[in-house]
């Protein structure tokens, strides 16, 4: 029955796009999320996550499409619009980078709440499903979906390798690629407009609450195995795939599991066996050797 | 006669403060030129401005006759060692090859080329064994080296540093005095920003010393006098001894209205 | 006996104050994000407590709700203690888990009972004044109640701790070595936040709990220096955005937590922009204003600098000051008139020249 499962995840039309489009995001975002981390970044992705549901509510109000495009469009700008200001309130004020983001993430959502209320009361019949974008709701991925995954990571994915050598020089010193005359503002604002496409691609599977363990979990996982940057982040689009694999599979398999929290319990999960066994820097791992290596002392 | 570096009117300030006021500063080429000068006398703040991480008030920075910015490939920056993340996933060849990365271009990769180039810079630091080494398993004065070779790699032909030997161990100083020899030897120009007065006169040709405005530069032994360096320091004690030196070289009395 | 409508506004007039005291310290401390990671993982405390105790009504819920915020706490300085993972990624690592958890034991577990995650996020305030508890005779909504007994408790910490919490905050290694330890106020002040949360979140939701701990204090922290004043007026800040969110909110009949939560944003953005001394219009006054005393001061500097020198006639002429200096022209003639009427120089010819009042302001310098 559990192997059965498995397979029809990917012959069933309904589960293989589920399965599918669940791997996408969790490849996608948890390659991306790597720069989030490095660049100590990580909350920021909580942040605009959450802000961008205004932008979702905003984007159905006025043009009143539900279409899956449409409304990601608006989530990224909200979610831009969200970094945008956060940064200017840290540089321009006394306000520290962790009260602006908690400010931002509550403000932008309280507001999105404002305008889903609003939606709801709308007559048309269309407004259904906006409030899935809060957990998510991977069961209703169309191929369509996957398509529009496809078309915003893609171009994500393929600007991060081509300025690969610029983007790994900018993640690790700054200082210097400015003193190499590399655009480093720019690659800046691209390296968050592309934690921005993670994110939109992440809402309809994860929804916005739960989004940030997506970028967040995988790059810490596979940090632990590897010390070299292009193996960290091809390991984290793997662990995030991974994940997203085991909790399309144990949500098929179990009634009422949604498959949003279960795919971020096996990412956190994968994420805490990594902490604790990864070779050279797992707890346990140290442990173990630390342990060895007194033995070996008293055995002399 | 040919200057290397040529600053003039170099005024920087931070909101209220002026970080810099008015700082002229002439290097001649092939010197090792120390800028030393209290805590907050803004040594690490024209540095950065002269290398235009920090946007000036005012002022002019030219490599030999020219504006920086059309001369970056002449100069090379080793960045104090506290400002980057020792623990990005990265391995010390790989760091040391960025510092071809100004050369490479937008879409090449760096290859074979750029590999000798980074090795052989870690040759010079008695760093090649570490090459396959996670730089966060490296001693601090190993991580200073490998910022010089990532500098060396670059293949410059002025040298700036941010107090390269801010916490180092006895064989790294050794080894990065030598390097510093090797670049005068070759005509390289250097600048190092420097905390320890009492290797001053050892270690380096020139000196200017700085505290918001220049006090002083030129030759060690006519600009590194007591007066000079009473002026520079107002005659405080402490910053003296508080470099960990054994036996301050001046012990300047507080200078009246200080 | 009150109305509904009185009664919702009593509540979020309360709970706002009551969120804002800790919330000062959170902000001041840098851990305004630990609101998030609480105001998130409280839920999984009150499922767990639930499946234990079986009834929605045991006082186990609450006890059990106020520890997962602490242990909350507790493990993510046990993840980033490790040194493998910095905090920020840790605050984002443990909280999404622990709130999954919750999700799913609800929909599993829980589905049929009043425990419905999209209200834990969003709070429906509508509904406070209809969950009424009888206490000493008088009938009153389970929130005001309990609200109320928040705000006192954190009234009185703060009072009874203000001395602690103050140098704990500003110097931790000075109220160390006094004999203050800063564990025990760090989690004394995360008890008193998850306790808060706690009680306020089933009436306004999460996302509320942090927009009023975190907002209104950081608005306060644009106006004031002072602490005690900036507790004041957060606690103002804080009423104000509860009560006119609520209006809003009824005016446009829209959610009534969102829009005081978008009410703080605006009181903040407000703040940001127009703060008497650190708003961005005041700085740009003063950045102008400083910049032209700046440069006054720069120009006289200059030509001191290069008074009675071989070229003094190329440095000190107007037209070198706009190369030399990067003004602009019409800059540059402002600074030179504007030295000119503070009788700093004066022009001889076409070379401008220090006055002595000039050359005295400029080895001032």
């Amino acid at each position: 029955m559990i192997a059965e499962r498995m397979i029809e995840l990917f012959t069933d039309y309904t589960l293989r796009n589920v399965t599918i489009g669940s791997m996408l995001l969790g490849a996608i975002s948890g390659l991306l999320g790597c720069f989030a981390v490095l660049r100590r970044q990580a909350l920021l992705g909580d942040a605009m996550s959450h802000a961008a549901l205004p932008g979702i509510a905003l984007a159905f109000l006025l043009t009143g499409q539900r279409d899956t495009f449409t409304l990601l469009l608006g989530a990224a700008i909200a979610a831009l619009a969200a970094a945008l200001w956060l940064l200017a309130i840290v540089r321009t004020s006394r306000i520290k980078d962790d009260a602006a983001l908690a400010l931002i993430l509550a403000v932008f959502f309280g507001f999105g709440l404002v305008l889903l209320s609003y939606v709801q009361r709308q007559p048309t019949a269309a407004q259904a499903g906006l409030k899935s974008f809060l957990f998510g709701q991977a069961a209703a991925l169309v191929e369509r979906d996957l398509w529009a995954m496809l078309a915003i990571g893609g171009p994500a994915l393929a600007l991060i390798a081509i300025f690969w050598p610029q983007v790994k020089l900018i993640s690790f010193d700054p200082d210097f690629a400015r003193s190499l005359g590399l655009p480093v503002r720019r690659f800046e604002v691209l390296l968050t407009s592309v934690i921005v496409v993670a994110i939109v691609i992440g809402l309809q599977t994860v929804g916005v609450v739960l989004m940030s363990a997506m970028l967040i979990a995988p790059a810490v996982a596979a940090r632990q195995w590897t010390n070299r940057l292009e193996t960290m982040v091809l390991l984290a689009a793997g662990f995030g795939a991974l994940a997203a694999f085991s909790g399309a599979w144990i949500s098929a398999l179990g009634e009422r599991l949604a498959t949003g929290p279960v795919i971020v319990l096996a990412m956190s999960a994968l994420t805490a066996i990594s902490l604790l066994i990864a070779p050279e820097r797992g707890l346990l791992w140290r442990r173990w050797r630390l342990m060895r290596q007194w033995q070996s002392g008293n055995g002399e | 006669m040919a200057f290397a570096v040529e600053i003039e009117d170099l005024t920087v300030a931070y909101g209220d403060k002026p970080a810099l006021w008015d700082v002229d500063l002439r290097v001649p080429q092939g010197v090792l030129m120390a800028i030393v000068g209290p805590n907050g006398a803004g040594k690490t703040t024209l540095l950065k401005a002269t290398l235009g991480l920090i946007k000036p008030a005012a002022g002019s920075v030219r490599i030999y006759g020219q504006p920086y910015e059309r001369q970056r490939r002449l100069v090379a920056y080793v960045p104090q060692r506290s400002s980057v993340d020792w623990d990005f996933p990265t391995t010390v060849l790989d760091v040391v090859m960025m510092g071809r990365y100004g050369q490479l271009g937008w879409l090449r990769r760096p290859g074979r080329a750029e590999r000798e180039a980074a090795l052989a810079a870690l040759e010079q630091v008695q760093m090649a064994d570490f090459a396959h080494r996670q730089i966060g398993q490296l001693s601090g004065g190993q991580q200073q080296r490998v910022f010089l070779a990532r500098a060396l790699a670059q293949n410059a032909e002025i040298y700036f540093m941010d107090e390269p030997f801010q916490g180092v161990d006895a064989v790294t100083e050794r080894a990065i005095i030598h390097v510093l020899r090797k670049l005068r030897a070759a005509g390289k120009t250097v600048v190092v920003v420097h905390h320890d007065l009492q290797t001053v006169p050892e270690y380096f040709d020139q000196v200017a010393l700085i505290n918001v405005r220049r006090i002083a530069a030129g030759p060690v032994r006519e600009v590194f006098t007591e007066a000079n360096l009473r002026a520079t320091y107002g005659g405080r004690v402490a910053i003296l001894g508080a470099n960990g030196s054994a036996g301050a070289v001046t012990t300047p009395t507080p200078a009246p209205g200080d | 006996m009150l109305t509904p409508q009185l009664e919702v506004q009593l509540i979020a007039v309360i709970i706002a104050a009551a969120c804002t005291l800790p919330g000062v310290f959170l902000v001041l401390r840098r851990m305004a994000m630990l609101s998030d990671a609480i105001s998130h993982t409280v839920l999984l405390g009150i499922v767990l407590a639930y499946l234990i105790s079986n009834s929605l009504a045991s006082p186990l819920l609450f006890v059990g709700a106020v520890a997962m915020g602490v242990i909350t706490v507790w493990l993510v300085e046990v993840v980033s203690g490790s040194r493998l993972v910095r905090e920020d990624a840790a605050i984002g690592l443990v909280f999404p888990a622990l709130f999954s958890l919750a999700v799913l034991l609800i929909s599993r577990y829980a589905g049929n009972i009043h425990l419905d995650t999209d209200s834990v996020l969003l709070g429906e305030l509508a509904f406070a004044p209809f969950d009424r508890i009888t206490l000493w005779g008088i009938d009153l909504p389970r929130a005001l109640f309990f609200g109320s007994g928040a705000l006192i408790l954190n009234a009185i910490l703060l009072a009874l701790f203000y001395k602690e919490l103050k140098l704990a905050t500003f110097d931790p290694a000075l109220a160390a070595t006094l004999g203050f330890s800063p564990a025990i106020i760090h989690y004394g002040l995360m008890t008193s936040v998850s306790l808060t949360a706690v009680t306020a979140f089933d009436a306004v939701g999460s996302i509320l709990v942090i927009a009023l701990m975190v907002a209104p204090p950081a608005t306060a922290y644009l106006l004031t220096d002072r602490l005690p004043r900036m507790i004041g007026l957060s606690v103002a800040i804080g009423v104000a955005a509860a009560l006119s969110g609520y209006w809003v909110a009824r005016w446009l009949d829209v959610s009534i937590a969102g829009a005081m939560a978008t009410m703080a944003g605006i009181g903040f953005g407000a703040a940001w922009l127009f703060a008497p001394q650190r708003g961005i219009v005041a700085q740009a006054l003063q950045h102008r204003n400083r910049r032209e005393r700046f440069a006054v001061q720069m120009l006289t500097l200059h030509l001191l600098n290069h008074e009675g020198a071989s070229d003094a006639v190329i440095e000190c002429h107007p037209r070198h000051l706009i190369e030399e200096l990067r003004w602009q022209p019409a800059f540059a003639d402002a600074i030179v008139r504007r030295a000119e009427q503070n009788g700093f120089i004066r022009r001889q010819g076409e070379v401008l020249c220090l006055t002595e009042q000039g050359r005295a302001l400029a080895r001032d310098l």
